[in-house]
């Protein structure tokens, strides 16, 4: 069924509608016709325009790097050289990694649906700091094509952790890349002080901390990362930059330095920057679930708090990247028992989700469908997580293509899910259209199946033992190998189909209405897509609760734990 | 069971006594982990169904979790993961703590091959003999970049780190060829990075040692012995003892337990020693080769850190066999408590 044929249809509750009198107004035109010279759009100061523009350098980069991937994949198909030489299988893994981290998953949604929605949510005109938005994106490009210039001139062969002393010695072109890195990091700095300082200074009358849409807590909490975490793989970024041009030694045994403080320096920003990228995926699902099973959310503080909780306990859990790098046995125990706590933490969230689910009235749209996918993946990765978390078993699998699974569950497919999810649910917020139901349920099938059957075959690779950034095989993991690549096929068909039908719906889409899902979250009470200062008029104050889908009539509600 | 389980698991064969101890909880965690997967996932798809919408904008009743609810909701997983953490924190210990009198192997990586050393003197490339029913301990060094050493069949692996000494052991149950992998992105060559591990019954393994002491590789059917470092024949602690001579370790340290400007070598392997700093530390493979490579890394108490570093002028196998012939200096305690103070001040 189409969302916006029925969007005036009689129902129990009236949607945000009510004061609805500028839909089509034309002294405030929508943010997307409002300018429309180049410069309007390269120099705007609006979140809306961009947040647009970094979707689509992010969508850029994302296909770049999954092009890398499915070369890798490729690669992988025979246990000897198929399609390229040891030196650019090195290189390419390395930039799947930089591109994918760097460029795709850390910007993603807090760049493109966070300083989109953010201010949205609050009732607030724009960020605190527009311009500063503004700058964290060419920020962001300067770092992302002084990065990618260095890894066309040159490449770089260390994989995306730089571990020392190989990165020291390499004589690739090492520099150029971590200095990329160490200035997109500035970026994402700007950003997350941005959402912070929006969020305690801009929400609307009404708006308390306890009525912030989920998604915002989770944004909260990744800034605070963002904020805390970044300055140190900046720092780190410099000092292996100074190591390889100016030979620092601080690294490097053989001049009295210790590679494994590096590890610790890296894994110190590197493991936070995993919630970084995870953790507005959770907020995206917690709005994406309340709106198609129209319900609020089923122990709202309790996800707020685990957000919050992630950000802290996951400064203090690097070590679990290093069980076997010589540190001690006591080290590891304490970080292994710490990580418990990050499990229990998502926990938390995924019965929470599934507990808003009970009694609700679920559509099964695909943004839905994604979040199903999005739940098996962090249930199971989390709990691969938490596996190889377990000190004695991690021996086994640390290093091996299990761990490999492991992170693309969790990580991948979590911000890949709620990616897609953002797309689609915010699509008609973004542009005022709809995109094709059918094909995105199909869409969303090909993609979810894909990815398991690209990464199952991957754990159990990992339990084979085969370790990672292998370019060479031996011939008895060929079978796992192939069956994963042939799970990359599917997944990359999924999304051929999605850049499909979505181009179409940018350009033939039917208009969306205001509300095509009937949401009840914060964003949806200005139009759809919004004008330029996002309300007209005065500011609007919020009575109620984000998702509050209770009939009026027996609106008697207990206070929420 | 536990072999359809290996199968579906894709499990390689155990071949060691850890192996067999960390496999039951390697079980128990994934079983765990697919059922509740699965179990969600079920739950999931049950209340889609069950919950599905029927009005476009209907309404629903306002539910929120009592405290028991969420209690549950944090016990469970946390009762399970602890439970998890404490069998396999156990198992880590166990394997982190070599028994006594462990029969030693020095490994070095390097760019990109393996190489073993013998106490008893025979040196290998790519394939490491050891005796099987008896535990092994690896000392593992690397000349270059980082290295990990991983058998897969032994459920081991530890990362070699130029500029010290990890250690890891086992003990192999059965007697056979085994699979090692580097595990530890190393640069071009990385999975090329391959060795075996051969394990041999003990009184096959005593006579391949007489075979190597006599020299006799040239029959030998494994190729990639490397016969070139043949005869290296001296035990690892003699060529030690000549190495200290010429590097000129005797000018400050004894062999006989005379005081001097540095701690004596003799009994000083396995000794508690005190250090300036008020801890104190067990003397093993690791503390003197930091002691070697970073002399004022730990200075014993009472010493003056007058130490030159040998980072750079000593070779992996030569630090080894320094080390080696420290620990051949170990006596049955010749005297108790920490080494005494030099003998006199040197002048500045």
């Amino acid at each position: 069924m189409n969302p916006s044929s029925s969007t005036t249809a009689d129902g129990v509750l009236p949607a945000h509608d009510a004061h609805d009198a500028h839909g089509a107004d034309h002294a405030h035109p929508s943010y997307l016709v409002d300018g429309t010279t180049i410069k309007s759009w390269l120099l705007t100061v609006d979140h809306k325009r961009i947040a647009l523009m970094y979707l689509v350098w992010i969508l850029l980069f994302f296909l770049v790097g999954g092009i890398f991937a499915m070369a890798i994949r490729l690669e992988m198909l025979t246990p000897g050289p198929t399609i390229m030489d040891a030196m650019t299988y090195n290189r390419t893994f390395t930039l799947h990694g930089m591109i994918m981290i760097f460029l795709f998953m850390i910007p993603a949604i807090p760049a493109v649906f966070g300083n989109f929605v953010l201010p949205l949510m609050l009732g607030a005109k724009d960020v605190a700091f527009p311009r500063l938005n503004l700058a964290s994106l060419y920020i962001y490009l300067a770092g992302a094509f002084l990065a990618l210039w260095g890894m066309l001139n040159g490449g770089l062969d260390t994989g995306w952790t730089f571990y020392t002393p190989y990165s020291t010695h390499t004589t690739t072109t090492v520099a150029p890349v971590l200095f990329g890195a160490f200035i997109i990091g500035f970026s994402s700095i700007a950003t997350g002080l941005n959402f912070i300082v929006t969020i305690h200074t801009m929400r609307a009358p009404g708006i308390t901390w306890f009525k912030l849409p989920l998604f915002v807590w989770a944004l909260y909490a990744t800034s605070c990362i963002q904020v805390l975490a970044t300055p140190v793989i900046g720092l780190l970024m410099v000092i292996v930059t100074g190591e390889q041009l100016f030979h620092f030694g601080l690294f490097d045994p053989a001049r009295g330095g210790d590679p494994v403080l590096f590890q610790h320096l890296f894994w110190f920003y590197s493991h936070p920057a995993v919630y970084i990228m995870v953790l507005p995926s959770f907020g995206v699902m917690s709005e994406v679930v309340a709106t198609y099973s129209r319900k609020n959310l089923f122990g709202y503080r309790a996800i707020a708090y685990s957000s919050l909780g992630i950000a802290f306990v996951g400064f203090f859990v690097w070590g679990h990247h290093m069980f076997v790098s010589g540190q001690s046995t006591f080290d590891a125990g304490v970080f292994g028992v710490i990580t418990m706590l990050v499990g229990v933490f998502t926990a938390i969230k995924v019965f929470n989700w599934v507990g808003t689910v009970y009694k609700g009235a679920v559509d099964f749209k695909t943004p839905f469908a994604y979040f199903c996918g999005f739940l098996f993946f962090t249930v199971f990765g989390g709990m691969t997580g938490i596996a190889v978390a377990t000190t004695s078993l991690d021996v086994h699998w640390h290093d091996t293509y299990f761990v490999v699974a492991h992170f693309h569950f969790i990580m991948v497919g979590a911000t890949v899910m709620a990616f897609l999810a953002s797309i689609h649910y915010w699509f008609p917020k973004m542009f005022g259209r709809v995109y094709h139901e059918g094909w995105g349920l199909v869409a969303a099938v090909f993609i979810v199946l894909g990815f398991n059957a690209t990464f199952i075959p991957q754990f159990l690779l990992g339990n084979y033992g085969m370790p990672r950034r292998y370019f060479e095989y031996p011939e008895r993991y060929q079978a796992l190998n192939v069956a994963s690549t042939a799970g990359a096929s599917l997944l990359a068909f999924g999304f051929v189909i999605i850049s499909v039908y979505l181009t179409y719906a940018l350009v033939y889409g039917r208009p969306s209405g205001k509300n095509p899902w009937r949401s009840k979250g914060y964003e949806w009470i200005s139009d759809s897509p919004p004008p330029t200062h996002n309300f007209v008029g005065p500011q609007p104050t919020f009575s109620e609760e984000p998702h509050l889908y209770v009939d009026p009539k027996k609106a008697e509600v207990p206070n929420a734990v | 069971m536990s072999n359809l389980a290996d199968k579906i698991l894709f499990l390689p064969e155990r071949a060691s006594t850890f192996a067999e101890r960390v496999d039951n909880l390697h079980y128990f965690v994934v079983g765990v982990t697919m059922v509740s997967s699965i179990a969600v996932g079920l739950a999931a798809v049950f209340m889609f169904f069950r919950y599905r919408r029927r009005t476009p904008n209907q309404a629903t009743e306002y539910v929120v979790p009592n405290l028991p609810t969420e209690f549950l909701f944090v016990s469970v997983p946390l009762v399970f993961f602890l439970l998890w953490f404490a069998i396999g924190f156990r198992d880590f210990i166990f394997f982190t703590t070599p028994p006594k009198d462990t029969y030693d192997v020095y490994v070095m990586g390097k760019q990109w091959m393996w190489k073993f050393a013998y106490p008893e003197g025979p040196n290998g490339v790519n394939v490491l003999h050891v005796p099987a029913n008896r535990p092994v301990r690896l000392l593992i060094t690397s000349r270059d970049v980082l290295h990990s050493f991983y058998v897969p069949a032994f459920r081991i692996k530890m990362d070699a780190l130029p500029g010290r000494y990890t250690q890891a052991w086992f003990e192999a149950t059965k007697p056979g060829t085994y699979q090692v992998l580097c595990t530890e992105y190393c640069g071009l060559s990385h999975s090329k990075m391959l060795a075996e591990v051969v394990v041999l019954s003990p009184e096959d393994f005593e006579e391949w040692l007489k075979d190597q002491q006599r020299g006799r590789l040239a029959g030998r059917q494994d190729a990639l012995a490397d016969t070139s470092l043949v005869p290296p024949v001296a035990r690892m602690a003699e060529q030690g003892q000549k190495l200290a001579g010429t590097q000129g370790c005797f000018k400050c340290h004894t062999m006989d337990g005379a005081q001097h400007i540095g701690p004596t070598f003799l009994g000083m392997y396995d000794r508690m020693e005190k250090l300036e700093t008020g801890q104190t530390v067990r003397v093993d493979e690791a503390y003197i080769t930091q002691s070697m490579m970073d002399p004022g890394a730990h200075i014993v108490s009472g010493y003056k850190n007058v130490m030159p570093t040998f980072q750079g002028k000593l070779q992996g196998p030569e630090t080894a066999a320094i080390v080696e012939f420290i620990k051949s200096l170990r006596t049955a305690n010749v005297r108790e408590g920490a080494s005494q103070g030099p003998a006199y001040e040197p002048i500045q």
